[in-house]
């Protein structure tokens, strides 16, 4: 058995996977850095598949966090991980965006799944999951309803800061303004999508896309990022998990060579 | 009998007395001059005034972590955040004129050259206004064609013999052309060494560990003119010649497995985290566009080619030229990856950077990451961002590597 763990800035996630590369069990807890949130999600990920810890061949760590993690065999890189990850659900995918809580990454792939190049966002929230959050907030909406209340805009408006603290009070004064909480919300998913596009835009989008991490479950985010990129995005089926699917690859991969 | 130095000792010997030096000169009622860092400075030497480079200076407080103060202290006198943190801290120092990396004198003059980016005119403006004292400016045109026009060296021609009479004037004294010639010979014989240098990294493994040349960089940027620089870069490139034929790498306790070159400027409040990242991972950096930013080659005497030489840095080349560069280097060096430091001060040098790098790995295929940093700015940089950025580096490289492998 092989597990894979992927610690974010809010989530962390873990994969077991058997010897045929089926998944056995997955799990996904909000809690990211920081010994407590990746612990559990180990303890639930072995308790779902029925395993203990000493049944695992060989574990691999990748995240934020993954420096921090002791207890792991080996540690990879986020970026070879959601390529591994991807390429494995989907042969077909070029490029991966993924947006986390506190980055956004593109990876560039080639026919084999090899990471060609990519680009990350890190250093500021905006066009992150971290927006998000903020918007719901002033928006007084509950972050997994934003997308649905951005679903009933009758309007397009912008928001053209991209620093999250300049566009939190440009938000406010269009609220004040009597602009709809809606129409405000449809401009907030607009701007991370316009953001990543940039991003992507810097190492090129090639078909197809897919998405991953948690915000990929936003179907505003993804939808406005269609138009911005002008490619058909595809979401995978449980997108917070790629990164933890792509360690257990790894470690299946230690072990079998 | 005396025991010879080596090029480290002797390295530290003289930039201790090259602060000294000026601090005395100036204590005595001497002429002390504040340049950039590529800036003709034979004219300087020639007239035997006495010059420090604010950004070398900055760099040095940068590396002893202590800029923030500096930097603080211009920001509230209401310098932006956005400006380069060279002239923060160097304008916070005016204020403070203190630091434990060392003090340097206030000028009498500004020498200043923007052959390196166009934020040194408006810093230095500002310091010659403030303090009332003379500048001297070198408009060295950007070259948006290849090569240096003609036309600009015609220009920066005519400038540096207005200079000449510009100092004459500020010192009183009469310029001597012979001794001109003199240190016109004796810098381009120091820069051919320092090339001669950075080049022996080119034998596998390199001899030289790369960080070193941050460090031999402020003795290239204030010693250019003399004969203690010239004799320090010869010593330093037999040294390294020497452990290349010993086929000696760059460390003692770990082996070079991965050769890269770093664009821009050090992260100097992080030097010693960045370097090490690198080392864990067998990353040898073993060159950079800094060798030839000062290789200031011409013929001793020809006006001409030393205006064409000042106007032929990396950072004053178009994005072809640019280009070119680093292609040659991933050849020259057989280099495996490529580390880009996005640097916040340096607009000119962030300008190109995402379009280089897309050139660059269109033409080699080698992987190659950015990772956002400062020079001096402590606050514009994550650990572990960066080492994220590395770490895919080498898994990028390895995947190259193991690919090599089985093909042959
Ligand atoms: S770091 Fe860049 S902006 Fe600052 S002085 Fe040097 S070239 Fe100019």
């Amino acid at each position: 058995m092989f597990l894979g763990v992927d610690i974010g800035s809010t989530t962390s996630k873990a994969v077991i996977l058997d010897s045929k590369l089926n998944i056995l069990s997955a799990s996904v807890i909000n809690t990211g850095t920081g010994t407590l949130g990746p612990e559990k999600t180990v303890k639930a990920v072995l308790s779902k598949a029925g395993l203990n810890e000493k049944e695992i061949q060989y574990s691999v760590v990748t995240g934020y966090g993954r420096m921090t993690y002791q207890k792991a065999d080996k540690q990879i890189t986020e970026i070879s991980c959601h390529a591994r990850g991807t390429f494995f659900l989907k042969p077909n995918a070029r490029t991966i965006i993924d947006i986390g809580g506190q980055d956004a990454k593109v990876i560039r792939l080639d026919e084999d799944g090899r990471v060609k190049n990519f680009a990350m966002n890190d250093k500021c929230a905006a066009g992150t999951g971290r927006f998000l959050e903020v918007m719901a907030r002033i928006l007084d909406c509950r972050i997994n309803r934003l997308s649905v209340l951005s679903q009933k805009a009758t309007e397009e408006i912008n928001i053209s800061n991209t620093c999250t603290v300049f566009a939190e009070s440009e938000v406010i004064s269009q609220l004040a303004a009597g602009v709809k909480r809606e129409n405000v919300a449809k401009g907030a998913h607009k701007a991370v999508a316009k953001r990543v596009a940039g991003l992507a835009g810097r190492i090129g989008v090639e078909p197809d896309v897919v998405m991953t991490g948690g915000v990929a479950l936003n179907k505003s985010v993804v939808d406005a990022l269609e138009q911005e990129i002008k490619e058909k995005v595809t979401v995978l089926k449980k997108p917070q998990i790629v990164g933890a699917l792509g360690a257990a690859l790894y470690a299946f991969e230690m072990i079998d060579m | 009998m005396k025991e010879s130095k080596t090029s480290k000792q002797l390295l530290q010997e003289l930039l201790n007395q090259h602060y000294e030096e000026a601090l005395e000169a100036k204590k005595s009622g001497e002429l002390v001059a504040w340049s950039t860092s590529i800036a003709p400075q034979e004219f300087l030497e020639t007239m035997d005034i006495k010059v420090v480079y604010p950004e070398n200076h900055a760099a040095a407080i940068g590396a002893r972590k202590c800029a923030q103060e500096f930097i603080d202290n211009s920001e509230a006198r209401g310098y932006s955040i956005d400006l380069c943190s060279y002239a923060r801290v160097n304008i916070g120092y005016m204020d403070i004129k203190e630091s434990v990396a060392g003090n340097i004198p206030m000028p009498d003059f500004i020498f200043c050259c923007n052959n390196i980016c166009n934020t040194v005119i408006k810093w230095y403006e500002n310091i010659a206004k403030e303090l009332h004292i003379p500048m001297i400016l070198f408009d060295l045109p950007f070259n948006h064609t290849y090569e240096v026009p003609d036309h600009s060296v015609k220009y920066i021609r005519g400038q540096f013999e207005n200079a000449i009479v510009q100092l004459e004037e500020i010192s009183g004294k009469k310029f001597d052309y012979d001794r001109f010639k003199e240190v016109m010979k004796i810098s381009s014989e120091t820069a051919k060494w320092w090339k001669q240098a950075s080049n022996e990294a080119a034998a596998r493994p390199s001899p030289l560990n790369g960080f070193d040349l941050f460090n031999y960089m402020a003795t290239i940027v204030c010693m250019r003119g003399k004969k203690e620089g010239l004799n320090l870069f010869k010593l330093w490139a037999e040294e390294l010649h020497d452990k290349a034929k010993r086929k000696e790498g760059p460390w003692k306790d770990a082996e070079e497995k991965y050769r890269v070159m770093w664009d821009g400027i050090a992260c100097w409040p992080y030097l010693s985290d960045t370097y090490k990242v690198l080392k864990k991972n067998g990353i040898n950096m073993v060159t950079s566009t800094y060798p030839d930013s000062w290789s200031i080659i011409y013929d001793s005497n020809d006006l001409d080619g030393m205006a064409r030489a000042y106007s032929s840095n990396y950072a004053n080349r178009n994005l072809e030229f640019g280009a070119d560069n680093i292609v040659k280097l991933v050849e020259d060096f057989s280099l495996d990856g490529i580390i880009f430091h996005s640097n916040r001060s340096c607009k000119l040098m962030d300008f190109r950077q995402y379009e280089v790098q897309r050139k660059v790995s269109r033409r080699t295929g080698i992987p190659s990451v950015i990772f956002d940093g400062d020079q001096t700015d402590p606050r514009a940089f994550s650990l572990a961002q960066y080492e994220t950025r590395i770490q895919a580096l080498v898994e990028m490289m390895e995947q190259k590597k193991k690919e090599r492998a089985n093909r042959e």
